[in-house]
């Protein structure tokens, strides 16, 4: 499970060896702990306007140097391209001859963001052409950084403004360590509805030091599938930032369910989440013991590989049954309930086989595809309440399941990504733990996919 | 039967204890699944998974209380070091009770009486015990040597001390189920009252596969799901066999009574196996239940002990509970008909058959209870209805959790009221009256 690779051309020898036979050299990745520094370095804001003016005075008040343009020699934590304001091609040269500049002086680990708008809000053809221009740039700028560096986007949706507090929520999480597995990616982002945005201004909109370490306190989150790898992760993650976890699992793996639970601090409850009765034994638990259900994570799944040609109908509805079945029964029991929150956020596990397919997991590509189309209508749905759903796609992650792949095709999978390594069951857990918090308000409906931008399905 | 006890009963109690939930792990044959798990590491097994179940990290528990009937010396503090070794606060204090087979229940006793007394406002009592892992201990002669040894002050006196060691006692002591003042095993005594109330093979045989029937239909509507949790990858107790049949049972050879003159009727399938395992309840006061929104099964009504005299022969060695019952039942204004489940603890198939005979004989009740007639037939729908030991297997001191627990959360979801007899070494019995709160 362990990435030797990694390990081995991290240290000096084997390092200069790689560079000089032109072998990958994935870095170490920055990963988020509780009180972070979100840019040690100063951070470039390129673009024009009243958008760009408005992030760059915003950010002085983050503890964050915040520099117009590249200082030569400068080292930046990161660099944030401001193109809301794009209506034509000819507009994106200038800001992104800088960040090309700018990205020379990226210290490991550093961030690119661009910031623009929805290129299906726009009927005029020049100005689309400018937004889905920024969205090429963007991923073209993500596969070329090195050292740990990744390159992601704000789109701005409706009346969004690069200043909102959703806006800034997505922000802060591209420039965090929570997202160093995520790249190449585009976040929608929608401005909040009035109900939820009290408590994000709090969150998002004071200085550094005004952001909670416990994003989610006080909030009741029940993860499936919680006994082991991943799931077990985004207990453990969504408990430091603050939540009561309800962990569950099959009663099969009660023992190691037991012992997630207390690690975490919360409570191993035993269902079979393919049984009819799963949502009801669910949210009689929250509800008897933490009165509101506030987040929930869709994260069981199982695996039953086969190429089409020999699949048997046991491993086909097997697979249907656990990884999407069950989550459209529960959803639609979970929100007829009382005990789900007016701001409850559901997050369901997709994967980057349910974008791209892959040989021998028609079955599983079936399902992971149904719960990316199942998030979309739900998410529709939604729209104009402060609830949301979306999905996370994990690409490689390194858990025991990847670690059965064979050895050689393990290094191959690794290597594919733009950052040349396979993610951690905490990449994907940081990225839940965002999608549950008030930052992540005015996302809605989406796909976020933790793979590093893996060529698969990008 | 005005005795002592019942000038009791007009006092009420002070508070309600509750059962709260439980939590057991699955019970595995002896030298099987658990060969190499001490008690002490299935306690702290059970422990961590009913404190995962009601989210009790941390916390600080009012009392612990449980114990082993095959015990290690050096484990002398058993439920104190399991909750040392546990998710619970460090600051939760521990003891260990023995009484043979009805430990368990004994320790749900205790720990409600001292809720319902105020002394605490939660409290987990239970029991484990593993005959794989048992006791092997040194000959009475080697330990009498090895002690005058350690108080040997010249190596004069050593040499005497160390003389007087006999090759015979080399050989170690293993743990038996042997009665010390009768030196018949527990199987031979029920043997004894088993041809005295003439129990039938084929009564015996039935009820062992009730047992076995019931259990697995509670396993297939999701009972266990929120009592168990698994243990070194048992899921399910080791013993049940959902697909037996009163055929395969008819053809097991007997292992009990086949000295005495009547048919030798006790075989392996309706006598149960020597089993590990562990199982704990959570108690607490009305008060403590609602603070914490925890769920409130069943309340813990009354209880009663009771013990016969087996050796000289005038009653049978596993009929304490006979005499229990109709103490308990007088005491709280009570008859079998107030009962709409029993749980009756079965060391053999035939222990609960010879129970319910003496209880439907008027001879016996006037005689040897001092009733005025029979105390009554019990339903055999009500009685095990999610299987007992035979099915699920009797690691002695868990037996008493594992059957509280059930029995609460049946009353929880059915209603009524549910009386426990457990029987015990010693010729003891412990009984206990558990009520549905709705």
């Amino acid at each position: 499970m362990a990435d030797n690779y990694l390990d081995l051309v991290n240290t000096p020898l084997p390092g200069r060896i790689a560079k000089a036979l032109g072998l990958p050299r994935p870095s170490v990745l920055r990963r988020y702990t509780p009180g972070e520094a979100l840019a040690p370095m100063p951070v470039l804001v390129t673009g024009s306007g009243a958008g760009a003016d408005a992030l760059a005075e915003l950010l002085l008040g983050w503890d964050i140097e915040v520099r117009r343009h590249v200082l030569p020699g400068e080292k930046l934590s990161a660099a944030v391209v401001v193109l809301d304001q794009a209506a034509s091609p000819m507009d994106l040269a200038a800001p992104m001859l800088e960040l090309g500049q700018a990205v020379k002086l990226l210290v490991p680990g550093g961030r690119v963001v661009g910031i623009f708008r929805s290129p299906a809000e726009t009927a005029d053809p020049a100005e689309a052409a400018a937004r889905q221009g920024v969205d090429g740039a963007l991923r073209s700028v993500a596969h070329e950084l090195r050292g740990g560096a990744t390159a992601n986007g704000i789109v701005l949706r409706g009346t969004a403004t690069t200043t909102d507090p959703t806006t800034l929520g997505a922000l802060r999480f591209f420039l965090s360590g929570r997202s160093a597995y995520v790249d190449g990616q585009f976040l929608d982002v929608a401005p909040a509805p009035a109900d939820s945005v009290t408590e994000l201004a709090a969150a998002t909109t004071a200085e550094g030091e005004g952001v909670p370490d416990q994003p989610l306190a006080g909030r009741t989150a029940v993860v499936t599938g919680a006994a082991r790898g991943i799931g077990a992760k985004i207990a453990e993650v969504l408990a430091r930032d603050g939540a009561r976890v309800v962990a569950v699992d099959v009663p099969a793996a009660g023992e190691q369910l037991a012992q997630v639970a207390n690690r975490v601090g919360g409570t191993a409850l035993q269902v079979d989440i393919t049984a009819p009765e799963a949502a009801t034994r669910i949210l009689e638990h929250v509800g008897q013991r933490y009165g509101v259900l506030d987040i929930v994570v869709h994260n069981a799944g199982i695996t039953r590989d086969k190429l089409l040609a020999n699949m048997d109908a046991a491993r086909w509805d097997s697979v249907i049954a656990v990884n999407i079945a069950s989550q459209l029964r529960m959803n639609e029991q979970i929100l007829a309930s009382p005990v789900f929150s007016a701001t409850g956020r559901i997050i369901s596990l997709a994967s980057t086989s349910g974008i791209a397919g892959n040989r021998g997991q028609s079955n599983y590509a079936a399902s992971k595809a149904g719960v990316i189309g199942m998030v979309r209508a739900q998410g529709a749905a939604f729209d104009g309440s402060a609830r949301t759903i979306n999905a996370v796609a994990p690409g490689f992650i390194e858990t025991d399941m990847t670690a059965k792949i064979p050895p050689l095709r393990r290094q191959v999978a690794r290597r594919l990504s733009s950052l040349q390594q396979g993610g951690l069951p905490v990449d994907v857990a940081e990225t839940i733990a965002f999608l549950a918090s008030d930052a992540a308000a005015g996302i809605n409906g989406q796909v976020v996919r933790v793979c590093g931008q893996n060529l698969v399905g990008a | 039967m005005a005795d002592q006890a019942g000038a009791q009963n007009t006092a009420p109690s002070p508070r309600t204890a509750v059962v709260i939930g439980g939590n057991r792990i699955p019970f595995a044959r002896s030298s099987g699944a658990y060969a190499y798990s001490s008690n002490k590491d299935m306690l702290i097994a059970a422990l961590d998974g009913l404190v995962a179940r009601f989210g009790l990290q941390g916390e600080r528990i009012g009392e612990v209380a449980a114990g082993a009937v095959l015990k290690h010396s050096r484990d002398f503090n058993l439920t104190r070091e399991a909750v040392l070794g546990s998710a619970l606060s460090p600051e939760t204090p521990a003891y260990d009770l023995q009484q043979a087979c009805a430990t368990g229940l004994e320790t749900v006793v205790g720990l409600s009486n001292k809720i319902k007394l105020g002394q605490i406002e939660s409290g987990i009592a239970g029991g484990v015990d593993s005959a794989s892992d048992a006791p092997i201990v040194v000959s009475e002669g080697l330990r009498r040597v090895l002690l005058d040894l350690s108080r040997a002050r010249t190596t004069q006196q050593k040499i005497k001390a160390l003389s007087a060691l006999r090759p015979k006692d080399l050989s170690p002591n293993a743990p038996t189920t042997g009665e010390p003042r009768t030196g018949l095993s527990m199987g031979e005594h029920q043997a004894l009252t088993t041809a005295a109330w003439d129990i039938s093979r084929e009564a015996q045989d039935e009820l062992a596969y009730r047992s076995h029937r019931n259990l697995a239909a509670a396993y297939e509507r999701g009972f266990f799901s929120d009592l168990m949790t698994p243990y070194r990858g048992l899921t399910r107790d080791a013993n049940l066999r959902a697909d037996t049949s009163l055929e395969k049972l008819a053809t097991l050879k007997p292992v009990f009574g086949k000295g005495l003159d009547t048919p030798a009727t006790m075989t392996a399938g309706n006598s149960t196996p020597l089993t590990d395992g562990a199982a704990l309840v959570l108690l607490g006061s009305e008060e403590y239940a609602t603070a914490n929104n925890l769920p409130m099964l069943a309340n813990i009504v009354d209880a009663e002990a009771a013990a016969v005299d087996f050796v000289h022969g005038e009653e049978g060695l596993l009929m304490g509970g006979v005499h229990a019952v109709p103490r308990l039942l007088e005491r709280n204004g009570l008859t079998f008909d107030d009962f709409d489940f029993f749980e009756i603890h079965e060391a053999f198939a035939a222990t609960v058959l010879s129970a319910l005979a003496a209880w439907e004989d008027p001879d016996y009740c006037k005689r040897v209870l001092g009733l005025d007639g029979a105390l009554g037939s019990i339903d055999r729908s009500k009685l095990n209805v999610n299987g007992s030991s035979l099915a699920a297997g009797h690691p002695f001191a868990a037996t008493g959790g594992r059957i509280v627990a059930s029995l609460a959360k049946t009353l929880s979801e059915q209603g009524g009221r549910g009386l426990i007899s457990i029987c015990a070494a010693g010729g003891q019995g412990v009984v206990a009256i558990l009520e549905a709160r709705n």
